[in-house]
């Protein structure tokens, strides 16, 4: 089937079998590696993108459901040579160690404050408590995500791209 | 100290491709006229295979080829090997039964590999998979240890009893008399519950044949590349070192699960060459599940000598471990050297005895996973000294104190083989404690009673060993390969710096790491240093990433060949500056003659080395790069204390890390900031272990906890902040002094989390708790307990 859509800024137009996962879509047919597969049954978050707007699991996601979308990965959110306040808030507080998940942090968070600038730390916990990070005990990742919320006050300031 | 160098709380070199998601992982690698593979596993845990009909396979679309055992065998393939040996009481032999790559006539667990399918796709040799038809007359499956020692049905006709080892340590007769002196005894059952390890990335590899030089290249998700290539090449598909290449690129966590020479390494290389095209495999989590090797799984009875006033006398250790169903690489040192030779813990008990029977199930082969062996350890210590403390009416700290290893009595030599270098039990417990307020605590859990809650306070002081370890020592004790590591230091002729580290990284930071060692030593920036690790064609040897031994063993392999950098540049130096070698003064990257103004910068001294127009050619070769191997003196010996402090609402079971302190002596800290984060993670999988994870089979061997709906896993609302310090005594036999981080977090934390809940229930009448202490066993043990005290 073709399918067409947006993708980090550019209109892409894509021939897939109606079975084939959007995250597999992205990873194999796009080549955007950086969304990463931990489970592919919706529980651990690595594969979070944002279409139009919402943080979504790729791997539950067909990639004909995509028609017509707006989507972003984490290869979208910043420019060739400069990290987010997000990004930044997550290198400055440790919040990565192996980097598989931290794809799926990243898109699950920048979300969330672009929704709500002014999530408390419980709300914080609570919506990346549906991302499975083995490596850092979640501490310093949920500190860079408090971090950050100054810049998605200011949305002007959020999003290098 | 210079900004970048050691003790500098730098940010990492590797985030920002990670962060902007441009790490490379092996499943992000595709190879030109690459093919792929579906591995078919074995639904039945315990089976005969009498047939095996591929016709149907390999005749659908896209598929290149269908392999099984058989094929392996017609080949002469050889088995998965077990790296190390152990040897029973008596002296003989563990038993070592054959493990093929692809199974031959028998599947022995949930998982075991049946057979390979390469097609165009993946999806089309998942589909061409489901037409295999495996003929199994199903077999009885053993899944409980003692069920398997008792007679239960053989899982290999070569390992009789079910038993791979019946192995002993220590000094039987002292510990005998020990408990004839004793006033006190202690005595406690407990089981280390079977952790999944589930790093994020699941395992993965492409294997390549090229024609042209008969080369084999092999990208996979190692921990340890060049033990991949010596077990694989050697032993299981005979091609040369200089024919095999392992690439493991970035890797998404290991926690010692990619550790090991797995089977579908050796037959995705095996069947590269017979289809001579590349063939990419990606595990899904379910195959994870089910084929990673699983961590812990110990039952074990131990008793404690005291004398009247609390003094330890002896130990006496008796433990089941499981193998799962085959040995894998390291599996039978875990139980043994790593688990056996570390229940002294902290405390001077003269006389410990340890008895391991390691145990075949049919299940997931188990081997090393966080800690390996010593989270078992300090888990069943800390758990019996808690309960000695309760039995003996002293508190939890003075039993402790009285019995540490005192400061004064370094270097200590247990009575389980090892021998400790350095440590202060006493600081990090005092530490903690002020970290901790356990002043007032009492105020707290009145405060938590107020309001219906149970309020306690747990402690574990643990010890590790690490910086795995002296080769001597390991080959006497049964590894069946040596434990250095190796450096390359390549000064490049403008300055810049690339090393060469038989170490790697599943994300620990060795690139930030390391450059902070080339910086603090040559008085270069990071960002003029570049760390290469993961790819056998790069980097010369080296025994990879585990054990906590990446900085205790491959820092000092790199610190030795710095020294040697600066010892030639030196002599460039007071060559060029026409002076005596003893004159050049070396500091912040500028050679100088003391006394004078006159220097030479570090990186004119490197062009000078590429240009050797001016140069001691009569003694000196030109270029400047230098290898070196170390291997250690003794293992490294990290410890500490942590502190947790629950909340328990007796209504529901449910409990509430209220708070957690980790005090932590891992010697000299080189990056607080990585430190921290290590211990953060390792304290999480602590809690996850003694609340959330385990891993659960039916009678019948199917893994009923198989994916992340079933086998629960620590999350961001589970993990509570924590208040992670260190105290620091240094490492006696390594330059820099260090002594790993990576585990201490793993080790130390389980039994602080169920002695604070055991604390918070002991007024109820609950007397132990077992991991993962769920709200359903919590709210369980309470309504227990209360029965049988109104039944009284």
């Amino acid at each position: 089937m073709l399918v067409k859509f947006n993708v980090n800024g550019d209109t892409v137009e894509v021939d897939v079998e109606p079975r084939v996962s959007l995250a597999d879509c992205l990873r194999d047919v796009l080549h955007l590696t950086g969304t990463h597969l931990g489970c592919e049954h919706g529980v651990c978050g690595a594969c979070t993108v944002i279409i139009d707007g919402e943080a979504v699991r790729s791997c539950l996601t067909l990639a004909v459901q995509a028609d017509g979308a707006t989507i972003v990965t984490v290869e979208g959110l910043s420019n060739d040579n400069a990290l987010t306040p997000l990004q930044a808030a997550f290198r400055k507080h440790h919040a990565l160690q192996c980097g598989f998940c931290t794809p799926g942090m990243i898109t699950t968070a920048h979300a969330l404050l672009t929704e709500e600038p002014d999530a408390d730390a419980e709300r914080v916990r609570d919506v990346l408590s549906g991302n499975i990070c083995r490596c850092t005990g979640y501490v310093p990742i949920v500190e860079a995500v408090l971090e950050a919320r100054a810049a998605y006050a200011n949305p002007d300031k959020a999003d290098a791209s | 100290m210079n900004a970048t160098g050691i003790g500098a709380a730098v940010k990492r070199k590797e985030d920002f491709r990670f962060l902007t998601g441009q790490g490379t992982y092996t499943d992000d690698i595709n190879r030109p006229g690459q093919a792929y593979a579906y591995i078919l596993r074995s639904p039945l845990a315990h089976a005969n295979i009498k047939n095996i009909d591929t016709t149907a396979a390999k005749a659908a679309d896209g598929v290149l080829a269908v392999f099984i055992g058989d094929d392996m065998a017609a080949d002469g393939v050889g088995g998965i090997p077990c790296g190390w040996g152990v040897n029973n009481k008596d002296g003989s032999a563990m038993a070592e039964p054959a493990h093929p790559a692809l199974a031959q006539g028998k599947v022995r667990y949930v998982g075991d590999q049946v057979a390979i399918v390469i097609a165009e796709t993946y999806t089309q040799a998942k589909d061409a998979a489901e037409t295999i038809s495996v003929d199994y007359e199903e077999l009885p499956a053993v899944i409980n240890m003692e069920a398997a020692l008792a007679g239960g049905p053989l899982v290999h006709d070569d390992a009789p009893g079910n038993m791979s080892y019946d192995w002993g340590l220590g000094d039987l007769d002292a510990v005998n008399e020990g408990f004839k002196n004793a006033t006190q005894v202690s005595k406690i059952d407990i089981v280390n519950n079977r952790l999944i390890p589930n790093a994020m990335e699941p395992r993965a590899g492409i294997g390549e044949y090229d024609t042209a030089t008969g080369e084999y290249t092999l990208y996979t998700t190692t921990q340890n590349p060049h033990v991949i290539r010596l077990l694989m090449g050697a032993f299981v598909l005979n091609i040369p070192e200089h024919k095999l290449r392992i690439v493991s690129p970035d890797v998404g966590g290991g926690f010692g699960s990619k550790i090991f020479h797995y089977a579908e390494e050796a037959i995705l290389t095996w069947a590269a060459g017979k289809i001579q095209r590349p063939i990419k495999w990606t595990a899904e989590r379910s195959d994870a599940f089910i084929s990673d090797a699983h961590g812990r799984d110990h039952i074990t009875h131990a008793e404690l000598a005291m004398d009247a006033d609390g003094k330890f006398l002896a130990l006496k250790v008796s433990t089941k471990a499981n193998m799962g169903a085959y040995l894998s690489t390291f599996a039978t040192s875990v139980p043994t050297y790593l688990y056996g030779t570390l229940l002294a813990g902290v405390y001077s008990t003269p006389a410990v005895y340890v008895e391991v029977k390691s145990v075949f199930t049919n299940t997931v082969p188990v081997d090393a996973y966080r800690g390996a062996g010593r989270p078992e350890a300090s888990y069943l210590l800390e758990r019996l000294v808690d309960r000695a403390a309760r039995e003996t009416g002293h508190s939890q700290v003075d039993l402790r104190r009285k019995n540490f290893i005192p400061n004064d009595a370094f270097p200590y030599q247990t009575p389980v083989a090892l021998a400790y270098d350095s440590g202060d039990y006493n600081a990090s417990l005092d530490e903690a404690l002020k970290r901790a307020d356990v002043v007032g605590f009492e105020a707290r859990k009145a405060e938590s009673e107020r309001n219906g809650k149970r309020r306690g306070l747990g402690y574990s002081t643990y010890i590790e060993a690490c910086g795995i370890a002296p080769s001597a020592v390991a080959g006497a004790l049964g590894a069946r390969a040596g434990l250095y590591e190796s450096a390359n230091v390549r000064v490049h002729p403008t300055g810049s710096v690339t090393v060469y580290t038989g170490s790697h990284s599943t994300g620990q930071g060795h690139e930030t790491a390391f450059a902070q060692l080339v910086s603090d030593t040559l008085g270069v920036s990071l960002e003029s240093v570049d760390i290469v690790h993961g790819d056998t064609n790069k980097v010369q040897f080296g025994m990879g990433t585990y054990g906590s031994r990446s900085l205790a063993v491959g820092g000092e392999a790199l610190m030795k060949a710095l020294n040697k950098i600066t010892d030639k540049a030196g002599k460039i130096a007071a060559h060029c500056l026409e002076a005596s070698e003893a004159d050049i003064e070396f500091k912040d990257g500028q050679f100088s003659v003391a006394g004078t103004d006159k220097s030479m910068a570090f990186s004119d001294v490197a062009l000078t080395a590429y240009v050797p127009h001016n140069f001691p050619h009569e003694t000196l070769e030109p270029g400047l790069e230098e290898n070196a191997f170390y291997d250690p003196a003794n293992f490294t010996f990290p410890g500490g204390c942590h502190i947790c402090e629950v909340e328990i609402d007796p209504d529901t079971g449910t409990v509430s890390v209220e708070n957690f302190v980790a005090v932590d002596d891992v010697g000299r800290v080189i990056n607080p900031m990585i430190v921290e984060g290590q211990v953060h993670g390792g304290v999480a999988q602590g809690i996850g272990q003694a609340l959330l994870e385990g891993c659960i089979y039916d009678e019948s061997g199917q893994l009923t906890t198989g994916s992340f709906m079933d086998y629960t896993m620590p999350r961001a609302d589970n993990i509570p902040n924590m208040d992670v310090g260190n105290t620091v005594t240094l490492c006696a036999h390594n330059s820099l002094g260090v002594k790993g981080c990576g585990e201490v977090g793993a080790i130390g934390s389980p039994p602080a989390v169920i002695n604070a809940i055991v604390d918070s229930l002991w007024g109820l009448g609950v007397r132990d708790i077992a991991m993962p202490a769920t709200p359903q066993k919590i709210w369980q043990a309470i309504a227990t307990a209360q029965t049988s005290q109104a039944a009284e």
